[in-house]
């Protein structure tokens, strides 16, 4: 297990390179300079502001350099956000985002996995029809429409939480985002897993465990879940990189310091080096998670084994 | 004993009418009521979307200098109210179903059109090409991909083609991994085996046997990227890049309507549940085309 | 059919057992109106097509119909209805007194569990062991099976054993508890002919060793001559015969039977031109045709075929037969 991790962390670095290289010239050839404004900057300041940040050179020579600095842990600093760095930008806004994405993912998982469990196991009942169909207003409604609604009535009208401000992290502040956040991956995991589950409990297997004569629950929670989880953890991976990195949507509302933000502004106000930056963690989020997923996955499946 | 045939005769056996996959398929659709409902209500909008604005007196664009943000007022034939600026809602709505629909229907096709091909091809050829094919998609999919979308957006400007041809080319992705691993189980299946030894040529090959078992999680697929498809184009609306003004979109209405929320309800209200409701719509036939097409599930 | 009367409550007696499908062009009747019972320590084989009902009497018997299948009439595991029984009730029955056994024992078998958890867990269930134990038993169980270094290998997944291997583990399942009734449908129909023979003669040794009711589903009436003692032939949801094994292969008395057993290949006959088969096919069990379900391919047919089903009747004290013809 541990080489294969090693192994696959290795194979990571590549694709890396490739993101961050792919990333690069797409930002570098699209036309608009992040120094472009409604008037025209007199073009002498303009050739120094680009000669300050290399900007002047040729493409390739800036490439190298750029790959050159962040082997050194150099991201450069922001074009548009003065006195910070990259790097620094993204450590300080980083956290919060993984904070109030590991709260949002720990909820989906805990409400979203039971509620679909419970809607295959009374398939075609009341239940089984209730449960998706509030199930699907997650997936139906966009998450800036559920934002405000829910901070309307839990937070306005009923008073019962904090609403709009980070209030440095405390838990009550981040009740509000959380749910919002976590609404569409509880319903879309409830959904994939009551449709995994379905299925699992009509294999001949299932059938074999009713006919040893075991309890209903045991055939559930021992026969039945392991395999019904295994799409759901597929899911996972990409989501929770999603998660990790934040929602613009739901930092924008509620005022939450992530990077999510950066992954609009940085774009809109073509802040080369922030922009990579964004991509990198993004890129480095999504392989970790998959590797997760699938040593996860090998955990759950015996018939995948790394060695 | 004359049970007995010597002589393997099958004799003629009263005709059961063969059924074929796809009636099959149709079957079971029609009996899935929350399908077949969703179907007719999503004709309904449809419908409504091309026709309704013909029901109204009023224009799209036009401010009516006297009635900005009333509420639903059936006497002037503001059915659905009117925004900040006086424009009739429910015409407006009707507009931004065309605008929301065409995006859904039309950036899904693009990805189709993409996905299929490329996994079709990875599928088939398989060996490194498919290596390098999927490779290429795994690295694509850690591009944070919206982004490029905000991208394009702000350097093109907010041209609607251009807005189909993006979103269309973020949904291929998972469209092409579908594509390819049906074409890959399937190439391993006896029956092309079968045909291959008996010597028919790969394209027929492709056309009589590959095609219609791919096209069937294709079409699943294909309904369930088109909510997703209208999501992202909200989304945009939502950050300022979506269609131009004046033309609209349910998710820019809805954007206007959220800002609106507490004191001119209705402005939220219609666009979000006609978004809501097609939505629903196309996630229900999803999956009842899902479960339709099938053959395990019985 | 008449049970050997010797006082002692039957193992299984069913009664007027059918069972229904609902499906979405009708209902369809697996099961129809069959009785017959099973005494202690007796072999009997079910015999039939696909389709016949033959899986499906037992699966209700067991309790595990799919979801759209109902079951009524009556059905007794020594004197206890089991038709409508509590599931707790029922789950003190099966698994531990009445055992089933199935075709597919890669698909039977849960590929996610160690056979060692799928085997323990009846015993901690239904014997109240500590997990020790159970794994020893167990052990023991697959020892008795012959599946070599049965310590070593318990602890492996399904996937991981051959298919005649995970066919004896499955055996060594049903039978840890010593059940009364071990019901085989079909178990070795996925297995090579070689392993075939391996199995039923394991089954047959430990039927005799536990002194064990044995009910062998088959679509093979060659392995029913070689382990069962009587044995019922069904045709579209209905017993057409019962008989015992050596009077029904002498001197079938039914159409159906007869033809079944003209289709064997056998091994004392020289090979000549085409195999021997039943014309026609068996029928729609939505649209069954009125009178009895086998007219149509009976080349014995008479008028009264055609308007009445014929009834089971007895016409020996020890075989019974559901066919207008007095005799073949």
């Amino acid at each position: 297990m541990l080489s294969y991790t090693l192994r696959r962390l290795l194979g990571a670095i590549p694709t890396l390179f490739l993101i961050i290289t792919i990333a690069f010239f797409i930002m570098r050839l699209t036309p608009g300079g992040p120094f472009d404004r409604e008037r025209p900057i007199p073009p002498e300041i303009e050739k120094n502001l680009l000669a300050a940040y290399d900007l002047d050179k040729p493409l390739l020579v800036q490439y190298f350099k750029y790959m050159g600095d962040i082997l050194q842990g150099d991201f450069g600093p922001s074009f548009k956000i003065h006195d910070f760095s990259v790097a620094e930008l993204i450590a300080i806004n980083l956290p919060a985002s993984i904070k109030l994405g590991g709260y949002a993912l720990v909820l989906a998982v805990l409400i979203g996995i039971p509620l679909g469990s419970i809607a295959a196991l009374r398939q075609n009942s009341w239940i089984d029809y209730t449960v998706m169909g509030v199930a699907m207003t997650g997936i139906a409604v966009p998450n800036f429409v559920i934002a405000p609604i829910l901070t309307l009535v839990l937070g306005v009208y009923l008073g019962l939480l904090p609403v709009g401000t980070w209030g440095g992290g405390s838990l009550r502040n981040l009740v509000l985002p959380t749910i919002a956040l976590a609404l569409p991956q509880i319903a879309f995991i409830a959904r994939l897993m009551r449709g995994s589950m379905v299925e699992v409990l009509r294999s001949n297997y299932i059938r074999t465990a009713r006919a040893k004569g075991l309890t209903e629950r045991i055939v559930l929670s021992r026969h039945a879940v392991k395999a019904a989880l295994l799409p759901v953890v597929s899911y996972l991976g990409p989501a929770a990189a999603g998660l990790m990195t934040g929602s613009v949507v739901i930092e924008t509302i509620f005022g939450i310091p992530g990077i999510g933000r950066y992954f609009v502004s940085s774009a809109l106000n073509r802040d080369y080096t922030l922009v990579m930056g964004v991509v990198i963690t993004y890129g480095a989020a999504v392989i970790l998670f998959n590797l997760l997923v699938d040593l996860v996955y090998g955990f759950l499946d015996p018939k995948v084994r790394y060695d | 004993m004359a049970v007995i045939t010597q002589h393997g005769q099958i004799p003629d056996l009263e005709e059961t009418q063969g059924r074929s996959l796809w009636q099959d398929a149709a079957r079971r659709l029609r009996r899935n009521r929350a399908s077949v409902a969703s179907m007719i209500i999503l004709a309904t909008i449809a419908l409504l979307a091309v026709f309704g604005p013909l029901l109204s007196p009023h224009p799209y664009d036009e401010l009516a200098w006297d009635a900005m943000g009333v509420a639903p007022d059936f006497e002037r034939s503001f059915w659905f109210g009117t925004d900040t600026l006086g424009r009739d809602l429910f015409v407006r709505t009707m507009y931004g179903a065309r605008v929301s629909l065409m995006v859904g229907i039309i950036a899904t096709f693009v990805s189709l059109l993409i996905g299929v091909a490329y996994g079709a091809i990875a599928g088939f050829v398989g060996g490194r090409v498919d290596a390098v094919m999927m490779r290429t998609v795994d690295i694509l999919y850690s591009l944070p991909f919206l982004f490029f979308v905000i991208l394009l957006m702000v350097i093109f400007g907010r041209n609607l083609f251009l807005i189909f041809v993006a979103i269309g080319a973020i949904q291929w992705l998972t469209m092409a991994r579908i594509v390819r691993g049906q074409t890959l189980s399937l190439k391993r299946k006896e029956f092309i085996e079968a045909a291959h030894a008996a010597g028919v040529s790969p394209m027929t090959i492709i056309r009589r046997h590959i095609a219609p078992n791919v096209i069937g999680p294709v079409i699943v697929y294909a309904t369930l990227t088109v909510p997703e498809v209208m999501l992202t184009e909200s989304f945009l609306s939502f950050l300022g890049l979506g269609v131009q003004e004046p033309l609209t979109s349910w998710g820019a209405l809805i954007s206007d309507g959220v800002k609106n929320m507490e004191t001119r309800p209705w402005m939220l209200l219609f666009p979000a549940a006609f978004l809501a409701v097609t939505l629903f719509c196309l996630n229900f036939i999803g999956d009842g085309l899902r479960d339709a097409l099938d053959p395990k599930d019985r | 059919m008449a049970a050997q009367g010797n006082g002692q409550t039957p193992v299984l007696a069913v009664s007027h057992l059918e069972t229904v499908f609902a499906t979405p062009e009708g209902e369809v009747k697996a099961v129809n109106d069959v009785s017959f019972s099973v005494n202690a320590g007796e072999a009997v084989g079910v015999v039939g097509e696909s389709g016949s009902g033959k899986s499906q009497i037992f699966m209700s018997v067991m309790g595990i119909l799919a979801t759209n299948g109902q079951a009524r009439g009556s059905v007794k595991f020594k004197g206890t209805e089991l038709l409508d029984l509590e599931r707790s009730e029922l789950n003190r029955i099966r698994g531990v007194r009445m055992c089933m056994i199935f075709q597919d024992p890669m698909t039977s078998l849960n590929p996610y569990l160690t056979v060692s958890r799928q085997m323990t867990e009846v015993l901690t269930t239904h014997k109240g062991m500590s997990t020790a134990d159970a794994r020893k038993a167990s052990i023991a169980l697959l020892d008795r099976v012959q599946i070599p270094e049965a310590a070593r290998r318990i602890d492996m997944y399904p996937h991981e054993f051959s298919g005649g291997m995970r066919q004896r583990v499955m055996i060594a399942m049903a039978l840890l508890c010593q059940p009364e009734l071990l019901i085989a449908d079909e178990p070795t129909t996925a297995l090579d002919v070689t392993v075939q023979a391996q199995i039923l003669e394991l089954v047959s040794g430990l039927r005799r060793d536990f002194n064990m009711a044995l009910v062998l589903i088959t679509h093979d009436m060659g392995v029913i001559a070689g382990m069962c003692e009587r044995v019922m032939v069904m045709y579209a949801g209905r017993v057409v015969e019962a008989a015992p094994v050596s009077q029904v292969f002498h001197s079938p008395q039914h159409p159906y039977t007869v033809g079944l057993l003209r289709s064997m290949p056998r091994l004392d006959e020289t090979a000549h031109g085409r195999l021997a088969t039943i014309a026609g096919q068996p029928p729609n069990l939505q649209r069954l045709p009125a009178g009895c379900s086998f007219r149509d391919r009976c080349d014995r047919r008479i008028e009264v075929c055609a308007q009445e089903v014929p009834p089971l009747r007895p016409i020996t004290p020890e075989r019974s037969k559901a066919c207008h013809l007095q005799a073949l």
